[in-house]
Formats: C-alpha cells, sequence, structure tokens
C-alpha cells in the first residue's frame, strides 16, 4: 500500500526556488532516506510533507487521502479538519528535538495521547513505559529535557512521536546536533524501528547510516531530485554532481 | 495626636490600597492578555486599534486617565452614575495596567521558539490547547521578571487615587501630616508602601522559584 505520494511539488520563498517538480512516494514499509548538500531542499520537502510549510504547487496524500491537490495549476489544501485527520498518520522528529522543557519525560509522551486523542491515562502510561523501555530510558520518567543529554532528548522525541502510532515517521536530521557517541544511540533507535518494518523518511547527513537502513535513497541538490536509487544504485551513482558530494566517501 | 490613631486612621486606608491593588492585578492580567492577543492579531483593524489603545494608555499620565475615567460619564453623556468613584478608580487602574501588562505577554509569546509550536501541531494540539498547555506555562516563566516590576509600580502607582479624592493611605496620610503638621504619616506610609513591595518581591521570588524546575 502506498502510505505517502508527493507529486510535482515546487515551493518558492519570494524569489528562491526551493523545490522544483519533486515526486516522492513512499510505500509501506518503506525506508526512504533523502540526503544532499545543505540549501539542497531536503528539509524544506520534509516540512512540506509533514505540512508545516504550504507547497505552491504538487499535490500531496496519505495512505490514498487526499491532503493537498492541483487546481488550475495550484496547490490547494483541504479544510483544517480534514487536515487533522490526515496528521494523525503521521509524526515528525526534529533536528533539535523540540521536546517541551516544562514538562517531565513521561508527560511529553502522554499529554497528547490523553489530551488529544483522549486515550485512557492507564494504557498511554503502559505505552509509554513500554516505548521508554525500547529506547533505554527506563528511570528518566520523572526527568525534564534540561537534564538529559542531547541522545536522550532525541530518543525521548521519537519516543514521543511513536506515542501516536503514526503510519509513517519523519526525521529532519535527527543527529545532526549530536556528538559521534550519541548519534550512535539514536541511530540504533531509528535502526530497529527499521527492523520492525515501521515506514520512515529521514532526512540525514549520516551516509554510511542512510546506506545501511534505507530501500531507497534520493539525492537532492538544488531544489531536484538529481539520483534516486537502491542504496548500491545511489553509491555507485557516476552522476558527476552525486561523485562530487560523496567525495572520499565514495571510495571506501 | 497620638500615634496609635495616627495609625488607625491610616490603616482604613492601607486596606482601600490594598483593595485597588489586588482587584486591579485580577482585572488588569487577563485583560492584559486579551489586549496582547488583540496587539497580535491577524487582522489588521484589530491590531491597529489595539496598538493605538496601548500607545495613548502609556502615552499620557495615569492620573489624567483617572480623571477622563471619572468625569468623562458626565462631562461627555451627561450621565450621573451614583457613586462610581471607587468602580472608576479600578477601571482606569486596570484599562492602564492591562496595557502594560499587554506587552509584557507580547514580548514572551514572541519570544517563544517556533518549533514548540510545530511540535504542537504536528502532535494534533488543536491552537488553544497549544496556547494554554504549551506556551502560555513557558511564557509565565520568562515574563515572571518583568511582571514583577510592573506590580511593584503598582503598589505605588494606588496613590494616585488621590486626584480624584479617593482616601486611599496616601491621602490620608497627607490630611493628617497637613493638619496637625507632623511627619509621623509620612514616614509610616514610606514603611508601608516598603514592606508591601517587599512581601510582593518576596512572593514573586517563590513563584519564579517554582518554576525553576526547568530551563
Amino acid at each position: 500500500m502506498i502510505y505517502l505520494e508527493m507529486n510535482h511539488v515546487k515551493k518558492n520563498f519570494d524569489d528562491l526556488e526551493v523545490l522544483k517538480d519533486i515526486s516522492l512516494t513512499v510505500e509501506e514499509g518503506e525506508v526512504v532516506s533523502i540526503i544532499g548538500p545543505s540549501g539542497s531542499g531536503k528539509s524544506t520537502l520534509l516540512r512540506c510533507a509533514t505540512l508545516l510549510e504550504t507547497m505552491d504547487c504538487g499535490d500531496l496524500s496519505y495512505l490514498g487521502k487526499k491532503a493537498v491537490t492541483m487546481e488550475n495549476g495550484h496547490s490547494v489544501y483541504e479544510k483544517p479538519a480534514v487536515l487533522g485527520k490526515i496528521r494523525e498518520n503521521f509524526g515528525l522528529v526534529f533536528q533539535n528535538y523540540n521536546l517541551f522543557p516544562h514538562y517531565n519525560v513521561m508527560r511529553n509522551l502522554c499529554d497528547a495521547p490523553i489530551h488529544v486523542q483522549k486515550r485512557q491515562r492507564d494504557e498511554v502510561e503502559q505505552q509509554a513505559k513500554e516505548l521508554l523501555y525500547k529506547m533505554g530510558l527506563t528511570g528518566k520518567e520523572k526527568a525534564y529535557p534540561c537534564q538529559l543529554s542531547g541522545g536522550q532528548c532525541q530518543r525521548v522525541a521519537i519516543a514521543r512521536a511513536l506515542m501516536l502510532n503514526p503510519k509513517v515517521l519523519f526525521f529532519d536530521e535527527p543527529t545532526s546536533a549530536l556528538d559521534p557517541e550519541l548519534t550512535g544511540e539514536v541511530l540504533k533507535v531509528i535502526r530497529s524501528l527499521a527492523e520492525m518494518h515501521m515506514t520512515m523518511v529521514i532526512v540525514t547527513h549520516e551516509m554510511a547510516f542512510a546506506r545501511e537502513i534505507s530501500d531507497r535513497i534520493l539525492f537532492m541538490d538544488q531544489g531536484v531530485v538529481v539520483v534516486e536509487g537502491t542504496p548500491k544504485e545511489v553509491f555507485s551513482s557516476e552522476n558527476n554532481r552525486m561523485k562530487g558530494f560523496l567525495g572520499k566517501f565514495r571510495d571506501k | 495626636m497620638r500615634f496609635s490613631l495616627i495609625l488607625s486612621q491610616l490603616g482604613q486606608g492601607m486596606g482601600r490600597t490594598v483593595t485597588i491593588f489586588l482587584l486591579t492585578l485580577i482585572f488588569s492580567l487577563p485583560l492584559g492578555l486579551l489586549v496582547a492577543f488583540g496587539r497580535m492579531s491577524k487582522n489588521r483593524i484589530i491590531s491597529r486599534l489595539t496598538k493605538i489603545y496601548i500607545s495613548i494608555m502609556r502615552g499620557t499620565p495615569l492620573m489624567l486617565q483617572l480623571m477622563v475615567v471619572y468625569f468623562g460619564p458626565f462631562y461627555l453623556f451627561g450621565l450621573n452614575i451614583g457613586n462610581w468613584r471607587f468602580p472608576a478608580i479600578i477601571v482606569g487602574f486596570s484599562l492602564n495596567y492591562a496595557a502594560y501588562f499587554a506587552e509584557i505577554y507580547r514580548s514572551g509569546i514572541e519570544s517563544m521558539p517556533v518549533g514548540q509550536y510545530e511540535a504542537a501541531r504536528l502532535l494534533g494540539y488543536s491552537k488553544m490547547q497549544t496556547f494554554f498547555r504549551i506556551i502560555l506555562p513557558q511564557v509565565i516563566k520568562r515574563i515572571l521578571p518583568a511582571v514583577t516590576n510592573e506590580i511593584i509600580t503598582l503598589v505605588k502607582d494606588t496613590s494616585l487615587a488621590f486626584s480624584i479624592a479617593y482616601a486611599e493611605m496616601f491621602t490620608i496620610a497627607k490630611q493628617i501630616a497637613a493638619a496637625q503638621t507632623t511627619m509621623i504619616p509620612f514616614v509610616a506610609a514610606a514603611v508601608f508602601y516598603y514592606v508591601f513591595n517587599v512581601l510582593v518581591a518576596w512572593i514573586m521570588e517563590r513563584i519564579e522559584k517554582k518554576f525553576a524546575y526547568y530551563r
């Protein structure tokens, strides 16, 4: 089943064309990584997919339900109520976590399920405990984000997104603010999610990681997808821009 | 006049001063939030109007505003509202302080990182939920020092009620001092304001500490 479909997405910031006709389809259980230099539009694409940014052209749907349609060459968004429903299909993990600093770990995880989804507290807290266990964060339930390391914060953020049982989980450079050791902790968690066939779209600069866990990789540059394919295809691509970007990494 | 008699007369005024202070806070703190929303509204007319409102409230003396509120209904519209003195003081103070609080709220709200709103949106929070569960608690922590400043100013500003002849503490102090040619009421008034403000500062510090559990 197709979980995410974006067609012919274009996005301008004033005169700057950030996305130039990008299409992306993600199947159930697929792990897709988006790589590319800074400013290539990766994050903007992710922000369009998660409805944080509005696109100018193109359409967007989750599990066959249209969030954005094309009419007369322009994107038309569904009503807020419809978009709200569609938002339940995906979660996003931010580069800088965006945890709620005034809530402890448990409340960061449980507040939305209890107050937004109106689920039972007992059941929600049970799920939170299980997730924290999987994230290696047992014992941190009462800690506040400011008391945690960056790696721990990011794992809490992943758990918080998983609490809502999303169909697709997006990662926007989840390890860019972390040192190599903490990066390892977070990648381990993402890897375990991939093993459980979680559908994920990951914007990353971790080339080895992308190659290892992705079913498919998109290489973006200057607002277009330059190379797309399996990790093997992408990393052995003869495209000059791709070769230049991978540089030494490719020689390994 | 005996010292104890002076104190007992001032005591009545102190009660009124504290009443002005508390009622002004009760009305102006929520009203200020409303004004802040108006100021940040995407509706150009609303934001323009609240901007003018804030500008007038900050740009003219509170004493003059109290007089306008007190005399306005009769002078402008010929309305005769029985005993309007005390309500006029509360209305005047609340309108004035709401403008200042509004700007403090706005500074706090606008200092919030956009990521907090985005995270809340992804988690499905409604706009109201986002504001009251995620944003406002953090804003309160940020603005507490500025609010403390304003509250301390309010304690001292209560003396402006004399301008429409309301017998709060300082009005009485001046009357006694003039009648008895003594400094005692002034000293007592100074001690009263000072102790009041030390208390305010102490309470606000306690509240700040309550919010110190996170950064």
